[in-house]
C-alpha cells in the first residue's frame, strides 16, 4: 500500500519539528528518512503511524485519507529502536499478540495462530527461541522478534524507527541486509528512520534527507550522494572539500573570497574527485602535501592550499605513480564540482576553474 | 560455574548472612518463639477450647475479613492513585504525592479519632450517609474504612516505581498491533504491574491485620460483631488471662504466617513466570 504525506506541519511549543512536509512512497519501496538528530524524521514516522497528530496536513494510505484514523486501525507495523517487547510474554506470545487481540470474529483459531507465529519465527530464523523470554535474548535477536511481531498482523506499511540504532556494528550490518531481503519478499511500503548515512545508502531504494524539519533532497542513494541538492546534503553524506568562491558573471574563481562577502559562493568537491598532478595545468591550484595515509584500497592525502587543508583520495596505483613526499608542492584540480550560492545550486556548466594559479 | 559454590564473586557472604540471621532472630524469631513456647504450657484441649471459642472465632473473622477487604480496596484504588501520580502532570502533583505518605506518619489513634468524628452520624460525612441507611462508625464497615486509610501508602509506594518503569513505547506497540486500550491494559500493563501490586496488597493486608490503634476508636468494639482479635487479646490481658491472650496471639501468628507465605509463593511464581527464570534454570541444569 502506498503512503502519501501532504503538507504536514508539526510544532512542539515554539519549536517547529516538521515544516510543510510532502512525500510520496509507492508500494514495494523501501525508503530511508535520513538526517541528524532533531531534524524531525522520527516525528514524521510517528505521524505516519498515527502515534502523533500533525498540526496541519494530511496522511493518505493508498489514496484514502488516514489522518484521523486511530493507530490500531491503520494496519501499520512499527518497530521501535529499543524493541518495546512485552517483557512478561514469551517470544511466541509476543509474536502472537497482534493475532490474539483481534475481534473474536476475525481472530484465527489457536492452531492457525500457532502456525502463523512459527512461520514468522522461521522467517526471522529464531523459531528455536519461541519459549524464551525477551530478557534472555541478545539485542539483535530482540529486534528480529520485534519485527516478526510487527509482521504478524500483515501490515500494509512497515515503519521502523532507528531499528538498528542500539546494536553493535557487526549485528547491524547483518540485520540491514536481512531487512532488505525481507522487504523484497513482502511487497509493502517500508519506511525506516536513521541518522547513519551508510545505512541509508546501503539499504534504501530512495533516501529522504531531512534537516531542521524540512526535506533537503529526495533521491536514489546514488543521486543524493553524487548530486547533492544542497550544501547540507553534501556535508551530511560523506566527506567533502569546500572551496570558497567568488562568482564573476558566469565564471567562478576558485580562490579565497572574504568570508560572508555578498556574492560568496561555495564549491563542493568529494575527496575522490580531486586529481593530484605534478605539472601546472589550467585550472589547477598549487598545494603542499601535508600528510599521506596509505591504509586500505584508497590512499588519503592531505594538502594545504593557501592555509586551507583539503582531503584527496587516490587509488593505490595513482599513488605509486606519483610517489608523493610530504612537504613537496603539487597541483590539484577538481574533476567535478558543484557550486552553491547560499542554498541555491548554480548551474554547473557555467563554471570553470578560472585563474586559480 | 563449577567453582561457584566455593568461590563467589561477591565477597562477604558468610558475614552478611550471619548478620542477617542474628538480626532477624533477635528481633523476630526469638520473641515469636517465646510466644509459641509459652502457649505449650497449656494442654492441647485447653488450647483448642480457647482458640475456637465463639467470641474468638468472630474476632478472627472480623480481623482477617476486614483486613482482606481493605487490602483489596487499596489494591484497586492505590493502583489508580499511583497511575495518576506517574502518568499525568497536574497542578499540585508534588503535594498530592506527599499526602500519600501521611498515613505512615500519623499516629494511628489520631487517624481513628478523626475518622470516627467524620463518620459518626453527626459528622461531616456520616450525616449524609445516615439518611441512606449506611452506618460507618461503630460497625465493621468503620473498621474497613480505618484499615483502608492506614494501608493505602503501601500499595501506592510499591506500584509507583514499576509504573514509572513501563515505557510508553510498549503501549504504542500494543496499539499498532491492533489492541484496544482495554486490551492493552489487561494484557500488557496489568501483567507487568501484577507482581508489584501483589507485594503492595500483601503489605497493606499484613499491616491491616496487625492494626490496633485506629480501629478501636471507630469499631465500637461490640463482641461478636465489631471486635478485632488484637482488642480481644488486650481485654484478656486486662483480665489477667495471660494464657488466653497467648493462645489468640499464636493463632493470629499462624494464620498470618500461612497467608503471607501463600501470597509470597504466588508472587515468586508470577515473578518467575514473567522473567522466564525457570527456563534459565532448566537450561543450566
Amino acid at each position: 500500500m502506498s503512503i502519501e504525506v501532504k503538507n504536514i506541519t508539526k510544532r512542539f511549543g515554539s519549536f517547529t519539528a516538521l515544516d510543510n512536509i510532502s512525500l510520496e512512497i509507492p508500494t514495494g519501496e523501501l525508503v530511508a528518512l535520513l538526517g541528524p538528530s532533531g531534524c524531525g524524521k522520527t516525528t514524521l514516522l510517528r505521524i505516519i503511524a498515527g502515534m502523533e497528530s500533525a498540526d496541519a496536513g494530511a496522511v493518505f494510505f493508498h489514496g484514502e485519507e488516514a489522518t484521523h484514523v486511530h493507530t490500531r486501525e491503520r494496519q501499520v507495523g512499527f518497530v521501535f529502536q529499543h524493541y518495546a517487547l512485552f517483557r512478561h510474554m514469551s517470544v511466541f506470545e509476543n509474536v502472537a499478540f497482534g493475532l490474539r487481540v483481534k475481534p473474536r470474529a476475525e481472530r484465527p483459531s489457536e492452531a492457525e495462530i500457532r502456525e502463523r507465529v512459527m512461520k514468522l519465527l522461521n522467517l526471522v530464523q529464531l523459531d528455536w527461541l519461541a519459549e524464551r523470554y525477551p530478557s534472555q535474548l541478545s539485542g539483535g535477536q530482540r529486534q528480529r522478534i520485534a519485527l516478526a511481531r510487527a509482521l504478524a498482523v500483515e501490515p500494509k506499511v512497515l515503519l521502523l524507527d532507528e531499528p538498528f540504532g542500539a546494536l553493535d556494528t557487526q549485528v547491524r550490518k547483518e540485520l540491514r541486509r536481512w531487512l532488505r531481503r525481507l522487504h523484497d519478499e513482502m511487497h509493502i511500503a517500508s519506511v525506516f528512520v536513521t541518522h547513519d548515512q551508510e545505512e541509508a545508502l546501503e539499504v534504501a531504494d530512495r533516501v529522504v534527507v531531512m534537516n531542521k524539519g524540512r526535506i533537503e533532497q529526495i533521491g536514489t542513494p546514488d543521486e543524493v550522494y553524487s548530486a547533492p541538492a544542497s550544501p547540507f546534503v553534501y556535508r551530511f553524506l560523506g566527506n567533502v572539500n569546500v572551496f570558497r568562491n567568488r562568482v564573476h558573471g558566469q565564471w567562478a574563481e576558485v580562490d579565497r573570497a572574504p568570508e560572508g562577502a555578498r556574492d560568496e559562493a561555495l564549491a563542493f568537491v568529494r575527496p575522490h574527485d580531486i586529481e593530484i598532478l605534478r605539472e601546472a595545468v589550467a585550472g589547477g591550484l598549487a598545494a603542499r602535501i601535508q600528510h599521506v595515509q596509505a591504509i586500505g584500497p584508497l590512499v588519503r592525502v592531505e594538502v594545504d592550499h593557501r592555509g586551507e587543508v583539503f582531503e584527496v583520495e587516490l587509488t593505490r596505483e595513482r599513488h605509486e605513480q606519483l610517489a608523493l613526499q610530504g612537504g613537496e608542492t603539487v597541483w590539484i584540480r577538481p574533476r567535478s564540482l558543484r557550486v552553491f550560492q547560499g542554498e541555491q545550486l548554480l548551474p554547473a556548466q557555467h563554471f570553470d576553474l578560472g585563474a586559480g594559479i | 560455574m563449577r567453582h561457584s559454590s566455593s568461590r563467589r564473586v561477591l565477597p562477604g557472604f558468610g558475614l552478611s548472612l550471619g548478620y542477617a540471621l542474628v538480626y532477624l532472630s533477635l528481633l523476630v524469631l526469638i520473641p515469636l518463639g517465646g510466644l509459641v513456647a509459652r502457649s505449650t504450657q497449656l494442654s492441647p484441649d485447653q488450647f483448642w477450647d480457647i482458640a475456637t471459642s465463639s467470641r474468638a472465632l468472630a474476632a478472627y473473622k472480623v480481623s482477617f475479613g476486614c483486613a482482606l477487604l481493605a487490602a483489596v480496596v487499596n489494591a484497586v484504588f492505590g493502583l489508580i492513585v499511583a497511575w495518576v501520580l506517574v502518568r499525568y502532570e497536574f497542578f499540585g502533583k508534588k503535594l498530592v504525592d506527599a499526602f500519600v505518605d501521611l498515613p505512615f506518619a500519623l499516629p494511628t489513634a489520631v487517624a481513628g479519632i478523626t475518622l470516627t468524628t467524620l463518620y459518626a452520624n453527626t459528622g461531616w460525612v456520616g450525616r449524609f450517609l445516615e439518611p441512606l441507611g449506611i452506618k460507618v462508625a461503630f460497625t465493621p464497615l468503620g473498621i474497613v474504612v480505618a484499615l483502608i486509610f492506614i494501608g493505602i501508602p503501601f500499595v501506592v509506594r510499591t506500584v509507583q516505581p514499576v509504573i514509572e518503569d513501563i515505557e510508553a513505547e510498549v503501549e504504542e506497540a500494543a496499539a499498532t498491533l491492533g489492541a484496544t486500550r482495554w486490551q492493552t491494559f489487561t494484557r500488557v500493563l496489568f501483567p507487568a504491574l501484577f507482581p508489584a501490586l501483589l507485594t503492595g496488597f500483601t503489605l497493606a493486608f499484613a499491616r491491616a491485620v496487625g492494626e490496633y490503634g485506629s480501629v478501636i476508636f471507630i469499631a465500637g468494639n461490640m463482641p461478636m460483631v465489631s471486635e478485632i482479635t488484637p482488642l480481644l487479646i488486650i481485654s484478656k490481658l486486662e483480665q489477667y488471662d495471660l494464657p488466653g491472650a497467648i493462645v489468640l496471639a499464636v493463632v493470629m501468628l499462624v494464620i498470618s504466617f500461612v497467608l503471607l507465605l501463600t501470597i509470597n509463593l504466588l508472587q515468586w511464581w508470577t515473578a518467575n513466570r514473567h522473567s522466564g527464570r525457570h527456563v534459565d534454570a532448566g537450561a543450566q541444569a
